[in-house]
């Protein structure tokens, strides 16, 4: 299990969160070419080690976040930060 | 082929002979010195990896192969899945994909004279509600064009199928038919990964164990190091010294994207990792796999008589394998919901796997922008049942330079086209 530190609820199960996965920026979509629209929407970085990846306290206080975690060992670094809605990752 | 030597032969008469005389068996592979050049590399000594090397020498007479693997082989996903095989996918792409490599895992004891204990049991996928009835009833019909012996069942002929069911109307989630399979069943995963590096090592194929690929050798790409599109692949290096090669073939499933980024090429992948759990041994009651869309569990019982349990990947994208108890208990009250029977046992262990998933839940084979870098990946959850014919295909993909009409939908190069392959309907949770 993973207690996830919410900035307002404090430490969660992970279960009770969703996942938002590794934020990208998301291109213009009236100047985007299909290329980097398509690289916006289908491509990860998904890197085995230290990654800042997007939180949701869905059953909680329903803010956004952002979370330092190494993927391999499941530690946690640094206080969470203040995200915004991505609009994007499954 | 001329130097191949076919593998000593198991046998009844052979087992009693080393019986009696308390004879040792022999090594089954050899443990040969890494040499500075192949003529293709293969990264994962998993079931697709060992494939691949088999077939490339076996029907392609391509043997000067090495298979490297950084811990032992089959010590990734090809021995942690619950071994299930079927071939009633919902595209018309993935049906005869999948169904060639039910042909092979049929013949595959005979091929590779090792049994592989594949039991043809029958597969059942439980509808739940209105909607899935609808998918099962198309996926039979997409089987049916393609002769795959698939139909929808009703409870009655479920209960009578599998007695354990709790097929009664009053349920939260009542049964409401099932799509049944007859030529779906399990197989022994290590059995498998066994017979191929046996075969493939009698062909004069390297395995490499312990051998852990660092990085990978590029010039001429836009990257820095000559890595990235436009470059081609020059060979690895591993924790035991650099290798020299044109083609190098990334089979690495969980691990996919580190070393796909080591060639700097980006995947659309992301690695979550799979729960499976086994229960206590008790005499056989089960006679077919069961899958549960609704209630994201399958379920099947092994030769031993332990019940072997699968859910849906967790929803969080990470290399870490501890197990949770999330997982234990949600598996807990679905599984009771469909078996109220075997409410008594206890669950021995449980263990988690890593799972390379695509957006559109098929796999990336093929080719990548950086020539002689050629990907077996995203193999999701489905990667077990596809081993062998991916073997086949990627053999081919490699010793002829162009894609198989088997595997040309699967390309990556899909995902910049927009040409996308959706198999999440048959394989999100169905087993």
């Amino acid at each position: 299990m993973l207690l996830v530190p919410c900035p307002n609820c404090g430490p969660r199960n992970a279960a009770d969160m969703s996942y938002g996965g590794e934020p990208h920026t998301r291109p213009d979509p009236n100047t985007a070419s299909p290329a980097q629209w398509r690289t916006y929407l289908y491509l990860r970085d998904n890197e085995s080690g230290w990654i800042t990846e997007n939180w949701y306290c869905s059953s909680g206080c329903r803010k956004h976040f952002k979370l330092e975690r190494h993927t391999l060992t499941g530690e946690l670094r640094n206080p969470p930060l203040p995200g915004v809605k991505t609009g994007g990752p499954r | 082929m001329g130097k191949h030597k076919s593998p000593a032969r198991y046998s009844a008469a052979g087992l009693a002979w080393r019986g009696l005389r308390r004879k040792p068996w022999p090594r089954v592979w050899r443990e040969p010195e890494l040499k500075s050049a192949y003529d293709v590399i293969i990264v994962g000594g998993g079931i697709h990896g060992l494939a691949t090397a088999y077939y490339l020498a076996s029907n392609h007479g391509i043997t000067n192969v090495a298979v490297l693997d950084k811990a032992y082989l089959g010590s990734g996903g090809s021995g942690r899945n619950t071994a299930i095989v079927r071939s009633n996918y919902l595209t018309p792409e993935g049906v005869a994909f999948y169904d060639r490599s039910l042909q092979l895992y049929n013949t595959m004891s005979a091929d590779l004279n090792i049994n592989v204990m594949f039991s043809e049991r029958g597969h059942m996928t439980l509808a739940h509600t209105d909607s899935a009835l609808r998918t099962m009833n198309w996926r039979a019909e997409v089987n049916k064009l393609q002769d795959i012996d698939s139909s929808v069942i009703d409870p009655g002929e479920v209960k009578k199928l599998a007695p354990s069911l709790d097929t009664s109307p009053d349920t939260r989630y009542p049964i409401l038919g099932a799509l049944y399979h007859p030529p779906g069943g399990t197989i022994r995963h290590d059995a498998v990964v066994w017979g191929y590096a046996r075969a493939a090592d009698s062909y004069g194929v390297d395995l490499h164990q312990k051998t852990e690929v660092i990085d990978i050798l590029c010039e001429g790409g836009e990257g820095p190091a000559g890595k990235g599109a436009g470059g081609k692949v020059t060979g690895v290096r591993t924790n035991r010294g650099d290798i020299h090669a044109p083609v190098v073939v990334n089979c690495t499933a969980g691990w996919a994207s580190t070393i796909a980024a080591m060639a700097g090429v980006r995947l659309p992948i992301t690695t979550h990792p799979l729960q499976a759990a086994v229960t206590e041994p008790v005499k056989t009651f089960l006679p077919t796999v069961i899958v549960s869309g609704s209630l994201h569990v399958y379920v099947s019982q092994t030769d031993r008589g332990e019940l072997v349990f699968g859910a849906s990947v967790d929803p969080l994208a990470t290399y870490d394998m501890r197990g949770t108890l999330e997982f234990t208990e949600e598996l807990a009250s679905h599984v009771l919901e469909l078996m109220p029977g075997v409410s008594k046992m206890r669950l021995m262990r449980q263990w988690a796997g890593l799972c390379d998933m695509t957006p559109d839940y098929s796999p990336v084979m093929g080719p990548t922008p950086v020539d002689g870098f050629v990907v077996d990946v995203g193999w999701g959850t489905y990667g077990f049942k596809a081993g062998p014919v991916s073997g086949e295909q990627m053999a081919a993909c490699i010793a002829h330079g162009t894609m198989p009409d088997l595997i040309a939908p699967f390309v990556l190069s899909r995902f910049t086209d927009g040409t996308l392959v959706g198999e999440k309907g048959a394989a999100a949770v169905g087993h």
